[in-house]
């Protein structure tokens, strides 16, 4: 019962969130809507048993990312974006096909469900640390490592497109 | 009070509905750092339906492929935030309307 | 695994790429030319000595190694795999043998060329294609190496190809060679069709499966027919027989060894090795024995008599080489494929040492400065006081060529005229081929001494000024080891009669045939007479022949050419001219398709082809300017549309 109120509301948190990011003027606010969104996906994650991800998603997303990008738009100080006042036809497309996207996933899963057959397992073994991490040094290692090549190669290239060019000559 | 349940339905749902919320965002916001964290709002909405998946049939592979999209994410986070900064200091503007010259 | 035969083709392929690529990116390694000769040598000399010990460990059972697997498509398997039997193995002595020789000299006699690396490493190259050629056992790698031969042979022509003249040369025997390489891959694909592989050995099997069923005609039907002219089509291309052997006389154009390995001692045997490979399939379709017998001595007459009538030393070695091939392909088309093997290695060694000594003379005339063109015999004689080597070895091979007894292209040649001989019991025509064997002899042995005695004896008709010296050492030692073999290379084959009916070692862990339907022996033992009369008449005519042309010419040196003139009368011109053939093809078939070509297909080409290219153009860009419209820069618009596909898509899946 208590995990069932638990779901509706960080679910209704969830998409709260996502709507003042989409919605909002404000580049800070939206920032700050998103943190919200960011903690209740972490709060779904532990609904599902999965709590190194649900950490994971707090500190890597939550934390580090947000950061990131707050730290960018009040570098930028960017002002709110101007609403134009007339109609804008692209909003309105964008706003139909956002729709029928989400109405197309519910004929889905009225159609292709079968909801005795999709339950939840009643366990979930590899939520835990040292499954996951069991998991990443044997059989993913090698994406493993590779994503640290990725990491290191997005560092060195975000400090050289953003670091100051002085064209000498 | 069966219906509210949770189900895995109800967790691909609530990740649909995100998708879709962050799609709108992309393709209506104009400040390229809103867009991107639109962007990231549909990373996390598939993320929770890989997650949703990986418990249904207790296999970690879905849970893998979360671990690395967040790598993935933060490099991306990274690189793209340190382009909008070059792009800022050149033009002082970051409305994707006004960058436009990859055109005919 | 990687045996040691792997070596006998590969490593001249090592050696072309380390030369090539060496002299290529290093130019310092060009002024190096101890070395490249030393490896380009090395690397045709250590495959020789491994023929060698193949040849001698020989156990009467062919080795196979492959190399890797080439082609596995469905029913189609190409292993690249080689075949060392007697036939391949005394081929691939006599390519890698004699050209380990020309190599050792060609290092005397490039001394100085500016291409000097390139040279050996197109040399090396030559070699490598020309040892799948002989020892691949399938069709296609046979087919890799002839085309690879024909590549050679094309850069070795126009070697220096400064000269447009020799560049012209080399695209004409390109493209001679092409009538027949396209001749070659028909003959492939019919093969495959007919037998389903193209494998010798399963193809000889098949054939001799059906030959001794009787059922030739009903499992081939006319396809045996079709496959055996195709293939002698190939080999008159490769092999300079009539029509398409115009290409071998221009080809002496490039380097004299390149003469002497490429287009007198091997390559152009290709032609007669392949029908010797494939001769089960020739046994069983006779019709084509025929044209290939009449054709080779049509060859032969037409080249020897042209051959009288030349000045260039070199020319009338060529033609000399055009008329000797003729002879092997007599023998083919009498079904004496182990007697035409026979005459290309007795061949390849007189021919071999005669260009080389040809080139000493140049060399030594275009050195000494005596004369404005070096190759012309009118400007020579009386050169043998100078040089003695050359002209002790050019003598030697002379006697070898004309079939004075004794010497090697006496065996090869006296056997045959003798199966031409024999075959005329069952099949008349064989008697007026044999005759015009026996006039071509004659006249081999006319313009051979006409050669000699115009260029070492007599008197001196070069400028005084002259400074004519002996080659160097690395160039007369080949010369002197060809000599030998000149002389001693007749008497691994003994036949019959010599060898007192012991088969010698070719025939004996090999094959015979015969067109006539009864086995050759037999008709020899039941004419046996005949067979010194043969042997007489060799005598005669190889003997007397050169005594007479050499008493001849001792009377009246160059003007012995003008009496030779009266006698042939109006033929003389003609012989001149080569008979007219580069004159008729130029006239058939280069000026109506020129003609063609500017008429009809230039005009073709400008309305129709670019045309239809510039109207294909002008509707992209016409497109492009409506469509280009959707380009609009917009990343929000691009996501738009990029949704609205996830929607569509999304809606397909759900109710399409």
């Amino acid at each position: 019962m208590i995990s069932t109120i638990l779901f509706w509301l960080f679910s209704i948190l969830a998409i709260a969130g996502a709507i003042g990011l989409v919605f909002n003027r404000n580049p800070v606010y939206a920032a700050l809507s998103l943190i919200i969104n960011f903690f209740s996906i972490a709060a779904l994650y532990l609904s599902l048993q999965a709590e190194f991800l649900a950490v994971i998603q707090i500190m890597v997303y939550a934390g580090a990312i947000m950061v990131l990008f707050l730290f960018v738009i009040m570098l930028l100080n960017l002002k709110n974006e101007e609403m134009e006042l007339r109609f804008d036809a692209r909003r309105g497309v964008a706003l139909i096909l956002g729709v029928a996207f989400i109405a197309e996933m519910a004929v889905v899963f009225r159609t292709f469900a079968n909801p005795e057959q999709y339950r939840l397992a009643p366990d979930f073994t590899y939520g835990k640390v040292e499954a996951i991490g069991r998991a990443l040094m044997t059989e993913y290692l090698f994406p493993f490592e590779m994503i640290s090549v990725v990491l290191i190669a997005a560092l060195v290239g975000a400090i050289m497109v953003a670091r100051k060019h002085t064209y000498h000559s | 009070m069966d219906f509210l349940t949770p189900h895995i339905y109800s967790y691909l749902a609530v990740s649909a509905v995100l998708f879709a919320l962050g799609a709108i965002g992309v393709m209506t916001r104009r400040n390229a750092i809103v867009v991107f964290m639109c962007i990231e709002l549909m990373l996390n909405a598939v993320n929770l339906s890989l997650v949703t998946f990986s418990r249904m049939h207790n296999d970690p592979a879905g849970s893998m492929l979360v671990f690395f999209v967040m790598c993935v994410a933060a490099a991306e986070a990274v690189v793209g935030l340190s382009i909008v900064l070059a792009i800022f200091r050149n033009k002082l503007d970051v409305d994707i309307n006004h960058l436009n010259i990859f055109k005919w | 695994m990687v045996s040691l035969n792997t070596l006998i083709v590969f490593l001249p392929l090592a050696g072309a790429a380390i030369n090539g690529l060496a002299g290529l990116l290093w130019p310092a390694y060009r002024k190096q030319e101890t070395l490249i000769g030393l490896i380009a040598t090395a690397s045709i000399a250590v495959p020789f000595a491994l023929l060698l010990s193949a040849f001698f460990g020989y156990q009467g059972e062919a080795i196979r190694f492959s190399a890797f697997s080439w082609i596995a498509a469905g029913n189609l398997q190409i292993e690249f795999s080689y075949l060392l039997d007697p036939l391949s193995l005394l081929m691939g002595l006599i390519v890698t043998g004699v050209g380990s020789l020309i190599h050792v000299y060609s290092i005397g006699y490039m001394h100085g060329d500016s291409g000097y690396y390139k040279y050996f490493a197109y040399l090396n190259l030559f070699i490598f294609a020309m040892n799948n050629l002989i020892l691949g056992d399938n069709l296609l790698v046979m087919f890799l190496g002839w085309e690879g031969v024909g590549l050679c042979s094309y850069l070795l022509i126009g070697f220096w190809y400064q000269d447009m003249e020799k560049a012209g040369a080399a695209q004409k025997a390109f493209i001679a060679n092409r009538i027949g390489d396209f001749a070659m891959l028909l003959a492939i694909f019919l093969a495959y069709f007919t037998f389903g592989t193209l494998d010798f050995a399963e193809i000889q099997s098949q054939i001799r499966g059906a030959g001794e069923a009787g059922a030739l005609t009903e499992m081939f039907g006319d396809r045996l027919f079709w496959l055996t002219l195709l293939v002698f089509i190939a080999a008159t291309g490769k092999s300079a027989q009539i029509p398409l052997f115009v290409w071998l006389p221009d080809a002496m154009a490039g380097p004299t060894p390149v003469s002497a390995l490429i287009h007198a001692a091997t390559m152009v045997t290709a032609g007669v090795y392949l029908i010797a490979r494939m001769h089960d399939a020739y046994l069983a379709s006779p019709e084509v024995m025929l044209i290939v017998v009449v054709v080779a001595a049509l060859t032969a007459i037409i080249a020897a008599l042209t051959a009288i009538a030349q000045n260039d030393i070199k020319k009338v070695l060529a033609y000399s080489t055009v008329s000797q091939l003729g002879f092997m392909f007599m023998a083919l088309g009498a079904g004496a494929f182990t007697t035409a093997i026979f005459h290309v290695l007795t061949h390849a060694f007189f021919k071999a040492c005669l260009f080389l000594g040809s080139g000493s003379v140049i060399h030594a005339m275009e050195h000494g400065h005596a004369a404005e063109d070096p190759q012309d015999i009118r400007t020579m004689g009386g050169l043998g006081k100078h040089m003695f080597s050359t002209r002790t070895t050019f003598w030697i091979s002379t006697l070898a060529i004309a079939g004075v007894p004794g010497l090697a292209g006496f065996f090869s040649k006296d056997e045959i005229l003798a199966s031409l001989f024999f075959n005329g019991f069952g099949q008349p025509l064989y008697f007026a081929v044999w005759a015009v064997g026996l006039v071509t002899a004659v006249l081999t042995a006319f313009y051979m001494t006409r050669l000699s005695y115009l260029v070492f004896n007599g008197k001196e008709r070069f400028k005084s000024s002259a400074h004519i010296e002996e080659s160097k050492p690395v160039m007369t030692v080949p010369l002197w080891i060809l000599a030998v073999l000149a002389i001693a290379g007749g008497y691994i084959g003994l036949p019959y009669l010599i060898g007192h009916g012991e088969y010698h070692w070719l025939n004996h862990v090999w094959f015979s045939g015969t067109i006539i339907n009864r086995p050759l022996e037999e008709v020899m033992h039941e004419h046996a007479a005949f067979e010194y009369v043969l042997l007489a008449l060799a005598f005669a005519v190889s003997i007397g022949t050169m005594w007479f042309t050499y008493t001849f010419y001792r009377k009246h040196d160059l003007a012995g050419d003008a009496k030779v003139q009266g006698f042939f009368g109006r033929l003389y011109e003609t012989m001149r001219q080569k008979f007219y053939f580069d004159e008729a093809y130029d006239a058939l078939i280069v000026r109506p398709f020129s003609w063609i070509g500017t008429r009809v297909l230039a005009v073709f080409d400008r309305q129709v082809v670019d045309g239809v290219v510039e109207g294909t153009a002008a509707a992209v860009s016409g497109i492009g300017e409506v469509f280009r419209r959707l380009q609009s820069g917009l990343v929000t618009n691009y996501v738009m549309i990029l949704a609205a596909g996830v929607v569509l898509v999304l809606a397909y899946l759900v109710w399409g």
